[in-house]
């Protein structure tokens, strides 16, 4: 029996194999999660904090749009990117920046997107990663259609999508739960509990014990981890997905956490988050706990840090000297997708715009 | 019509295999109006398929399919029943195209029944055409005919991107017209001339092409009346009414829906941008009061008629 199948969300505790000072409970951790899979995701967490953070101060420059940071999420979105294939479909809402890199969307074309191109959103070849859905709930049932899809096309691949405890609260997540148990589609929902939706906390929220025990009502399992602990999230990501893969249907995985940032750069969450919330949460912090343990092996040190920030700093820097880079808005950009053909309607009105903006 | 969508439906199922009907009670009940009668028996419940109650669910699963190769016919019971559907539709089935450059699509037809006149229930009489046609990236169509039905249908499930498809209601089984058993296709943004004439040009689609067609024929003798289908809601074929105004330098325009904000406003607008000095009198409307559509006692009430509509032929004529 798969973990994910064992896991009863009425009763059994939180899942976690990484305690908060970087304890490890060997019997639970999974095979395949080597010390050099950890430091590779240490690495990935870091670079994903750095991309992450770049995006705040630019926005504080007045070189970025509003944007949702995801600090603190990072072990969210981290490990289950090593256990997806390249058949396999994510749908992210707005806080994914981290898997949306590790599945290959190109960190200059994320910084575009929130910098207010929309060439951003253009997926690479290849990469099955929906565009951003802003509407809250909205791509949950992309992700279940395009699985149910895919079964009955005899073609296999997961869907993922990523969305957090304020979706839960939609009618959208209810119709894709729904269909998804109902057609039995192999869908992995991802749901990070990050406490907040904007400012409404998650008791707010649902009158539910847990996230994960709702997937009990539309026929399937849930369970609920560390969203914090990389090596929780590594061990439940592969069960679930190898269960979805070999046609178990649906799972729902609700991994704690805490949304360190605010809501956006619009927002101030002094107002609303209770004093020391953040600061009880901030030594939960999943990059800081795998460090530790990765301590306790002997396999940190300090210069190790030094390499691992200038590498990402690299990165980092390479994307947004390409993103500042980019070639401004043409009007052709925003009539050309709006159907295959151009319609007369508007040719006529691109034609207009065009004499009226440059003469 | 209901005979004429069930042969287009048949038709490019067979030929596309990618094409599956999914909706509310669309498989053995053969949907409420029986569009989809006996296509699950030679396609299988893999394609005709019976969902759960939730019209944001067929429209936000369908994407979902769209996405991942098939083409979808999402049935919405009745149009009053789409609205929780809309931001699936708006937000993501319209946008995906321009939102990702092209990169993924959703070719998906979603059907549903329009317009009042068949004493039903409240909300199964709407006929919220002009909502839809102000989504950008959606194709909105309204066949009056089954002929018309048939080929636009067809065109619509061959589109590469998403077309809303209302099926007059008050027409489903009006009349019998023969329609032709092989294929064929209508283009979707193409009105249809079905009456030529020189005094006045009368613009309409959906179940009023009926209502002006009794009027030419009671009145055809006192007006040489040049009646327009307009078949596709957006994007709109200005270019044949521009013409006939042009000619007959008059024009009504007959809407079902109610006044404000519509597809006639629309026509109007155009009209005064484009052909203001060929017009003999000021626009007109036939259209619904700006109420919601009454219950089956009274809908009759604000229905336009054929006598609301003769008179405004009338008025323009003697400006």
């Amino acid at each position: 029996m798969s973990l994910v199948e064992n896991y009863n969300p009425l009763a059994d505790p939180i899942y976690q194999v990484m305690d908060e000072n970087g304890m490890v409970n060997e019997a639970l951790r999974p095979a395949g999660l080597t010390d050099d899979l950890l430091l590779q995701m240490y690495e990935e967490m870091v670079l994903t904090r750095m991309a992450d953070d770049k995006v705040n101060k630019l926005q504080r420059q007045g070189r970025m749009g509003t944007y949702p940071s995801m600090q603190g999420q990072e072990a969210c979105q981290i490990p289950i990117a090593h256990n997806l294939k390249k058949e396999d479909w994510v749908a992210p809402a707005f806080r994914e920046l981290g898997i949306m890199m590790m599945c290959g969307v190109p960190l200059v074309d994320i910084y575009r997107y929130w910098g207010g191109f929309e060439s951003g959103s253009k997926m690479p070849k290849g990469v099955n990663v929906l565009p951003v859905s802003i509407p809250v709930g909205s791509q949950l049932l992309h992700a279940v259609g395009i699985a149910w899809g895919l079964k009955l096309q005899k073609k296999s691949g997961v869907t993922v999508p990523f969305f957090s405890d304020g979706a839960t609260s939609t009618g959208d997540f209810h119709s894709a739960l729904n269909f998804a148990g109902v057609y039995r589609t192999a869908t992995v929902f991802l749901c990070q509990n990050n406490q907040y939706a904007i400012s409404t906390p998650r008791a707010a929220q649902t009158a539910s014990r847990t996230l994960a025990e709702k997937a009990l009502a539309y026929g399937f399992n849930g369970i609920q981890v560390d969203g914090n602990d990389v090596m929780a999230m590594y061990a439940v990501t592969k069960d679930a997905i190898e269960y979805a893969r070999g046609g178990g249907g649906p799972v729902l995985i609700e991994a704690v956490t805490f949304r360190q940032g605010p809501h956006t750069s619009s927002d101030d969450p002094k107002k609303y988050v209770p004093a020391g919330e953040r600061e009880m949460w901030m030594k939960k912090d999943p990059i800081a706990r795998l460090q530790k343990y990765l301590q306790t092996k002997n396999l940190w040190s300090e210069d190790l840090q030094k390499e691992i920030d200038v590498r990402g700093a690299a990165t980092v820097e390479k994307a947004v000297a390409e993103y500042e880079a980019t070639p401004s808005v043409q009007i052709d950009e925003l009539f050309d997708y709006v159907h295959a053909e151009l319609t007369p309607d508007l040719a006529e009105q691109k034609a207009a715009l065009q004499k009226a903006l440059y003469k | 019509m209901v005979e004429a969508l069930n042969l287009a439906l048949k038709q490019e199922m067979k030929k596309d295999p990618s094409v599956l009907l999914i909706g509310e009670d669309v498989g053995i009940d053969g949907g409420v109006f029986r569009v989809s009668d006996g296509l699950i028996n030679q396609f299988g419940k893999e394609r005709v398929i019976d969902t759960p109650l939730s019209e944001s669910g067929i429209i936000g699963a369908g994407i979902g399919l769209a996405l991942s190769g098939m083409k979808p016919i999402c049935e919405i019971q009745f149009s009053g029943f789409i609205y929780s559907g809309l931001e699936q539709l708006i937000s993501h089935a319209a946008r995906m195209r321009w939102r990702s450059r092209g990169r993924f699509t959703c070719p998906m037809v979603i059907r549903a029944p329009n317009g009042g006149g068949v004493k039903a229930l409240e909300h199964h009489s709407e006929a919220m055409e002009a909502i839809f046609g102000a989504i950008q990236g959606l194709k909105v169509v309204m066949p009056a005919t089954p002929y018309d039905a048939k080929g636009l249908l067809i065109s619509a499930i061959r589109d590469p991107d998403p077309v809303l498809f209302l099926e007059p209601m008050r027409v489903y089984r009006a009349f019998r017209e023969e329609v032709p058993e092989e294929e064929y296709t209508i283009p979707i943004g193409k009105a249809a001339v079905v009456n030529e004439g020189s005094d006045v040009t009368v613009v309409t689609w959906g179940a009023m092409r009926w209502l002006c067609e009794k009027v030419i024929s009671a009145h055809g003798d006192k007006a040489s009346i040049e009646l327009i289908d307009l078949r596709t809601i957006s994007p709109m074929d200005f270019e044949t009414i521009l013409a006939s105004v042009q000619k007959t330098g008059r024009c009504v325009i007959v809407q079902e829906g109610s006044q404000s904000f519509g597809v006639a406003a629309e026509i109007s607008a155009r009209l005064m941008e484009k052909c203001l000095l060929n017009l003999q009198a000021p626009v007109e409307r036939v259209t619904s009061p700006d109420v919601p559509p009454p219950y089956l006692r009274g809908e009759m009430l604000t229905l336009p008629s054929e006598e609301r509509i003769w008179r405004a032929i009338e008025k323009v004529l003697n400006f």
